[in-house]
């Protein structure tokens, strides 16, 4: 009996829960006061202006320095995220595909891959994954996102193209397998066949366990990943939150209906 | 009135010459030669900041004391170094151990010497009595007090001779190792004489046997490199965190003659590495690389002096330093293209990576160009590693260290690659990892 409603708990506890939170950079503050709730399963899009604190909350949930949370919290699986490191927060399950991803120099994407998994499975103490077991998943991982091999063999990002960049997101994203994806802006500089691809890529990582944020400008992302929830940020709040429909509306309307609101 | 004023180290240093002139090997005119040289050491006495040269490694300030000179191994040393060598081993190599400043026959492969390959112990060669090479081996470069020195108390060392088109595939290993137990001073040098069209890879190594104190290793190495003639060169300063290491390598270079060496230091507490190339011959070149990794309270000078006298000769420099906690890494490269070396192509870029705020680098390249004709240039940066990066690293999952880790590693890479020898780009590698692995 007791075992059943901890069960029920568990599977009702949401994944990810974002409570009023506040955050500063140098001096002036960015968000004021955010919240979402995201439940396993659930994909839900985020959209709004340029400059409203999409990035930076995505940025504050991965755990880059230099923000300073003034109020509120982010519990993941009840945890409180904000105690953790950003390297920790990955191993539990967190994955921020970047807006722009940076290019490493001298760091193969291969070698990267392979160490950064490895910390990954040795923080949640899982055995080590072996160089040839390693090689035969992103080879299959990255044959089915469209990579060209020698893209593994190259510096992280050095020299990609935009969308090539956003690919090899999408692929660490497969990779790692994580419970919550935050893609911030994984359409920008993708041509439509690759959006399609990476979109199919996302999907594919769709699951009752698993939940997705998707930060995007464009209503047409959200025709391949359609959202279960899209909320509409201004000025470092969520303004509204509604169903997919609500991405269609804003795609006649505009924001300036919420610029008021915030 | 120009006094030198003597500090105590200086002082010292004399009473120990002259304490220990009469064991030295060599007599006769070899005994004049080493009177001179040490004259010339004490007319500046150990190198202090006033000496432009020395601004960053003031000796006065670091030297503190003079040690004894080593006494000859015994067995236990032996042991102990034993150990120490076993623990570096390379593959492949023909190993040539110098132990607490002697030579080692016994630690040393010297059996079926290729042909056209010769080694000698320095000791045997001065006791012989061969005036040309002893005055080579003592009386060199006695400008630089610090080489003055140390061919005024050298004990021992290899002298090498690879004679006209003899090319060696298996590479040539010095091996210096202190064995530990009491402070000691070493002075060893060594020659290489490549003929024409010859080749060689030199490997030199500085090691401590286990719970080795604070001994000071002073050596110097002296190259021609033949017309035609190849070197590649690969030099390992691994001494314990407490050693000092003064050592100099003066190396020419033939007509279209090639020298590629690459330095890694990671041990020591104070070490100073003086390298004067010369391209005395048309159409030579010359690759100088290094890396710095060093973290405490380490400091490691790397000073390069490279001279073009000849036209059509090309040098590159690369050199990399990565600095933890309160150590100060010091790379001085002057390239001076004299006024008759047109076409000449001199290049030199150095970088320091910074891991802490009281971590110190002093880059200081300098160009003196007398020749018209020339493709010279120079870049120095200093800077820490880039947050951006390490916090995409990190949201990956890497922890900190490891992120870290793997940065140092891409910023050493460009400088490690250039050793020639897969083999030996590997113990460069593996001895850059250790480090890494050390500080995580
Ligand atoms: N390091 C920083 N220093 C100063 N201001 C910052 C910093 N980072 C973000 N900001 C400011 O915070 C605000 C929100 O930026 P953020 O990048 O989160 O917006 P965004 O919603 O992702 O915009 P976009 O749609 O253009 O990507 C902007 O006004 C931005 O200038
Ligand atoms: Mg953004």
């Amino acid at each position: 009996m007791r075992a059943l409603r901890m069960m029920l708990r568990k599977n009702q506890m949401s994944l990810l829960e974002v409570k009023d939170l506040k955050v500063r950079v140098e001096e002036r503050e960015i968000l004021h006061g955010l919240s979402l709730t995201v439940n396993p399963g659930q994909v839900h899009a985020i959209m709004g202006p340029n400059g409203s604190g999409k990035s930076t909350l995505s940025h504050v949930i991965a755990g880059k320095p230099g923000y300073e949370v003034t109020g509120g919290q982010i519990l993941f699986k009840g945890e409180d995220l904000l105690e953790m490191a950003p390297n920790e927060r990955a191993a539990k399950g967190v994955f921020l595909a970047f807006q722009y991803p940076v290019e490493i120099p001298g760091v193969t994407t291969w070698n990267f891959l392979h160490a950064a998994l490895n910390a990954q499975r040795k923080a949640r103490g899982e055995d080590e994954i072996s160089s040839p077991a390693f090689l035969k998943k992103v080879r299959e991982v990255a044959k089915s996102l469209n990579i060209p091999q020698d893209m593994l063999k190259r510096g992280v990002n050095v020299g990609f193209s935009g969308g090539e960049k956003k690919r090899n997101e999408i692929l660490q994203m497969a990779l790692f397998e994580p419970a919550v994806c935050i893609l911030d802006e994984m359409d920008s500089g993708l041509d439509i066949d690759a959006l399609r691809i990476a979109a199919d890529g996302v999907n594919a990582l769709r699951s009752p366990e698993r939940a997705m944020v998707v930060i995007t400008h464009y209503q047409r992302l959200l025709n391949y990943i359609v959202p279960d929830v899209v909320h509409v940020m201004s000025k470092g709040r969520v303004v509204k939150s509604g169903g997919k429909e609500l991405a269609l509306e804003l795609e006649e309307s505009g924001y300036a209906q919420f610029e008021d609101a915030a | 009135m120009n006094v030198v004023a003597k500090t105590e180290t200086g002082r010292a240093l004399g009473d120990a010459f002259t304490a220990v002139r009469d064991r030295l090997p060599g007599k006769g005119k070899i005994v004049d030669q080493r009177q001179q040289a040490f004259e010339a050491y004490e007319r500046s006495g150990l190198p202090h900041r006033r000496i432009e040269d020395w601004k960053y490694t003031d000796l006065r300030a670091l030297m503190r004391e003079v040690l004894p000179l080593a006494p000859a191994p015994d067995a236990a040393a032996l042991d102990r170094a034993t150990a120490a060598i076993e623990l570096r081993a390379i593959d492949g190599v023909r190993r040539l151990v110098l132990v607490d400043g002697a030579f080692a026959a016994d630690l040393s492969d010297l059996g079926s010497l290729e042909k056209g390959l010769s080694v000698r112990p320095l000791r045997e060669v001065l006791d012989a009595g061969d005036a040309a090479l002893s005055a080579q081996a003592i009386a060199s470069d006695i400008a630089n007090p610090m080489i003055a020195l140390n061919g005024a108390m050298a004990t021992d060392g290899v002298v090498v001779d690879i004679a006209d088109g003899t090319v060696l595939t298996r590479p040539l290993h010095i091996v210096h190792v202190a064995s530990g137990t009491a402070p000691v001073a070493m002075f060893t040098r060594s020659l290489l004489r490549l003929g024409r069209d010859a080749g060689v890879t030199l490997v030199e190594s500085y090691l401590a046997g286990e719970g080795a104190k604070a001994y000071q290793t002073h050596d110097g190495l002296i190259v021609s490199i033949g017309d035609n003639a190849r070197l590649d060169h690969v030099r390992l300063v691994e001494d314990s965190v407490d050693a000092f290491n003064i050592s100099s390598a003066t190396v020419s270079l033939g007509a279209h003659a090639h020298f590629n060496t690459f330095g890694l230091t990671s041990g020591g507490h104070v070490s100073r590495y003086q390298l004067t190339v010369t391209c005395a011959g048309e159409g030579s070149k010359v690759e100088t690389n290094g890396v710095n990794l060093i973290n405490g309270k380490q400091h490691a000078d790397t000073t390069l002096f490279m001279d073009h006298a000849v036209p059509h000769c090309a040098s590159r420099e690369i050199f990399r330093a990565v600095v933890d906690d309160r150590a100060h890494s010091v790379f001085q490269g002057r390239i001076i293209v004299r006024p008759d070396a047109q076409k000449t192509d001199a290049k030199m870029m150095t970088r320091a990576l910074l891991l802490s705020d009281d971590a110190e680098a002093d880059n200081k390249p300098e160009l003196e160009i007398f020749a018209d004709d020339v493709t010279c240039g120079h870049g120095a940066t200093t800077g820490a590693l880039d947050e951006s990066l390490l916090f995409y690293m990190r949201a990956r999952g890497l922890p900190e260290k490891e992120a870290q880790a793997l940065l140092i590693q891409a910023f050493v890479g460009e400088a490690i690659e250039t050793i020639v020898s897969d083999a030996l780009r590997e113990v460069a590698i593996a001895t850059a990892q250790r480090w890494l692995e050390a500080r995580a």
